[in-house]
């Protein structure tokens, strides 16, 4: 904390934070506003002695009944969540595997294969899309959600794992141990001393990799082409900006509620979350 | 109820020999005490016992089963850890259930057990919490109820007391004396503190560098160390030492060096004969000097100077310069000594110890 007088706590805390929350939120004001903006509003010109970028007198819900009526967003909506949830559940499984191993088993060239994992999550999607491609047309899987199901995990997976090698690492061998005395086997030792435990690293992973999958582009832009297979990122750009013309209402309502399911996810479990990111483990 | 015998035990960890040749036979009923300073190969040694590190070579046995190849969990052991390593996530009950369910015992035999050690311990009342609920004392007591219902052959201890306060160590160490009273299970616990070793131990274990240095009782210890590093490691303050000259004057045998010139008695000078002319270690414990009155000879006492004055109520520990050796002397409360003050040193004959120069071995 701050200390002092209490204009340094304005000046060093409370005026930074206000601008730091500020920067944040206000692009999420900015979809709100153009959500409910009338379009006679929005394309309005900038030196009309009307114009008021920041609110709006005339509030409308077109934008977002035409998203829901005209286009096949809720279809979207339920593509993003099933392909999300299943990239995610895949993800975390083998994450959890594999970071238990490279943090606990003692094997020939564990910290160079943890290293090698790693890598394989920096090297950019926009160039592995290419070889993938190849696979998924290969198996015939284009234009399925199993195209997104089982690439996602190509990032996902190494991403998974290397934040839970830190999070096991942080928990007290001793714990593992003991249980091993006391007559678990290493697996039952795993499933019902550590992995519990660890809870709080699971569940960051989880929702890391499932903000990931969620906001996937290129390889959604990638993999699927009919409109009805599309995910919310992918569909909103696509089915609303026609040529030069972009549907900014809907865009932005697309946009909103798009983001609503990874926000309640987010707020639901905010406190798991940075205790997984910290690390802290109180025993 | 079992013994553990240990037969040439080798532990190598990447290059690093941890253990080296240690054998050890521990009796049932019997309460062991593997001491030294870190990195000595005791606790190496005790997750050896217990299954948590391979062995390299040697041969361990629990019972009359050799365990060399079994898992933790079937060597019916129960170890505590310095960090209590209580489950966070279970309340007390479960943390102490845990190995019973694990072995499928029954849900009424499990209270029951669970019941009887939370009385032993105290615990009655903190059954429902969790872990991080407790206090040390509180956690401490849990790793042990949880080493207790299982009825283990062999309980393991590797530094429980260490991260307790002084005051609680003493308490926490009398508790588990009267535990192992009690249960008269067979015990081995590890620890660095000499104090813990000598009032737990029926028997206790010097090792330093991964090597066995003495075993036996504590006042065998205290009076008979095998070797100089035994005799430092035992005892509170540590023994004094200095390297003296044995000499032969006037019919009899001397220990000199700069400032000490002592007549060493016939039982002793038999012993040290063949060092005539040699360099020695000699060792006087604190407790066994005390300040000359009149009637001590010249012969048994030296000069000294008061450097530091330690009052610690019971007795005073007064820091001395002796030459250039500084040495610790125990003294009664009732010594009036100032810093600076020349203060001449009286010993018993009888309490002197000598070790080889080269190999420190008691002579």
């Amino acid at each position: 904390m701050i200390e002092g007088a209490r204009w340094r706590r304005w000046v060093f805390f409370n005026l930074p934070l206000a601008l730091f929350v500020i920067g944040l939120l206000f692009p999420f004001y900015w979809m709100m506003v153009t959500t409910v903006r009338p379009d006679a509003e929005l394309y309005r010109p900038w030196m009309a002695p009307n114009y008021t970028p920041f609110w709006t007198l005339h509030p409308t819900l077109d934008h977002i009944r035409y998203l829901l009526d005209e286009t096949l967003f809720s279809r979207w909506m339920l593509n993003t969540f099933f392909i999300s949830v299943l990239a995610t559940a895949i993800s975390l499984f083998c994450g959890l595997l594999a970071g238990y191993a490279l943090s606990r088993l003692k094997f020939p060239f564990a910290g160079s294969l943890g290293t090698g994992i790693f890598i394989t999550y920096l090297v950019p999607q926009t160039l592995l899309f290419i070889p993938l491609a190849d696979i998924i047309r290969n198996f015939r899987l284009g234009d399925t959600p199993w195209a997104l199901i089982l690439t996602y995990p190509t990032f996902l997976i190494p991403f998974c794992t290397w934040l839970l090698m830190g999070y096991f690492k942080a928990i007290p061998r001793e714990l593992e141990e003991c249980a091993r005395i006391d007559g678990a086997t290493r697996w039952q030792a795993m499933v019902y001393i550590v992995f519990p435990v660890a809870v709080p690293g699971i569940l960051s992973a989880g929702i890391f990799a499932f903000t990931l999958s969620w906001n996937e582009f290129i390889y959604a832009l990638v993999f699927l082409s009919s409109p009805e297979e599309k995910t919310v990122s992918v569909g909103i750009t696509s089915e609303l900006v026609r040529g030069d013309v972009f549907y900014w209402g809907s865009l932005m309502a697309g946009a909103l509620l798009g983001s609503v399911p990874v926000a309640l996810i987010y707020s639901l479990f905010v406190e798991y979350y940075v205790a997984g990111i910290t690390g802290s483990i109180k025993g | 109820m079992a013994r553990v015998i240990i037969r040439s035990l080798n532990k190598k960890f990447d290059g690093v020999h941890a253990v080296k040749d240690v054998n050890l036979e521990i009796h049932d009923k019997e309460f062991v005490v593997l001491v030294g300073p870190s990195g000595c190969g005791k606790t190496t040694t005790l997750r050896m016992v217990a299954g948590l590190e391979s062995i390299t070579s040697g041969e361990i046995l629990i019972g009359d089963r050799v365990v060399n190849e079994l898992p933790p969990m079937d060597r019916d052991i129960a170890m505590v850890f310095q960090n209590y390593a209580l489950y966070p996530h279970m309340s007390v009950y479960d943390n102490m259930a845990f190995g019973l369910k694990m072995r499928g015992f029954d849900r009424i035999e499990i209270a029951n057990r669970v019941q009887v050690a939370a009385e032993i311990l105290g615990i009655q009342e903190q059954l429902q919490r969790k872990p991080r609920q407790l206090s040390g004392g509180q956690r401490q007591r849990v790793a042990l109820g949880r080493a207790i219902v299982r009825h283990p052959q062999v309980f393991l201890f590797d530094e429980p007391l260490s991260n307790l306060d002084a005051k609680l160590r003493i308490q926490m160490r009398v508790e588990i004396k009267k535990i192992h009273v009690r249960l008269g299970t067979t015990a081995i616990y590890v620890t660095h503190d000499q104090v813990e070793a000598m009032t737990l131990g029926d028997r206790v274990v010097v090792m330093k560098d991964g090597v066995v240095q003495q075993v036996g009782e504590p006042l065998e210890l205290y009076n008979e160390p095998a070797n100089r590093f035994v005799a430092g490691f035992i005892g509170s303050p540590a023994m004094n030492f200095a390297t003296v000259e044995v000499a032969n004057a006037d019919g009899a045998l001397w220990a000199r060096h700069e400032g000490i010139r002592i007549k060493l008695p016939a039982r002793i000078a038999d012993r040290l004969r063949r060092y005539l002319g040699e360099k020695v270690t000699l060792g006087i414990r604190p407790e066994d000097l005390r300040v000359a009155s009149s009637s001590d000879t010249a012969d048994l006492s030296f000069d000294s100077v008061v450097e530091v004055i330690e009052k610690l109520g019971s007795e005073i520990l007064l820091d001395v310069k002796v030459g250039p050796n500084t040495m610790v002397a125990a003294v009664e409360p009732t010594v009036k000594a100032k810093i600076h003050d020349r203060l001449r040193l009286a010993l018993d004959p009888d309490r002197l110890y000598f070790f080889d120069g080269t190999s420190q071995a008691a002579i």
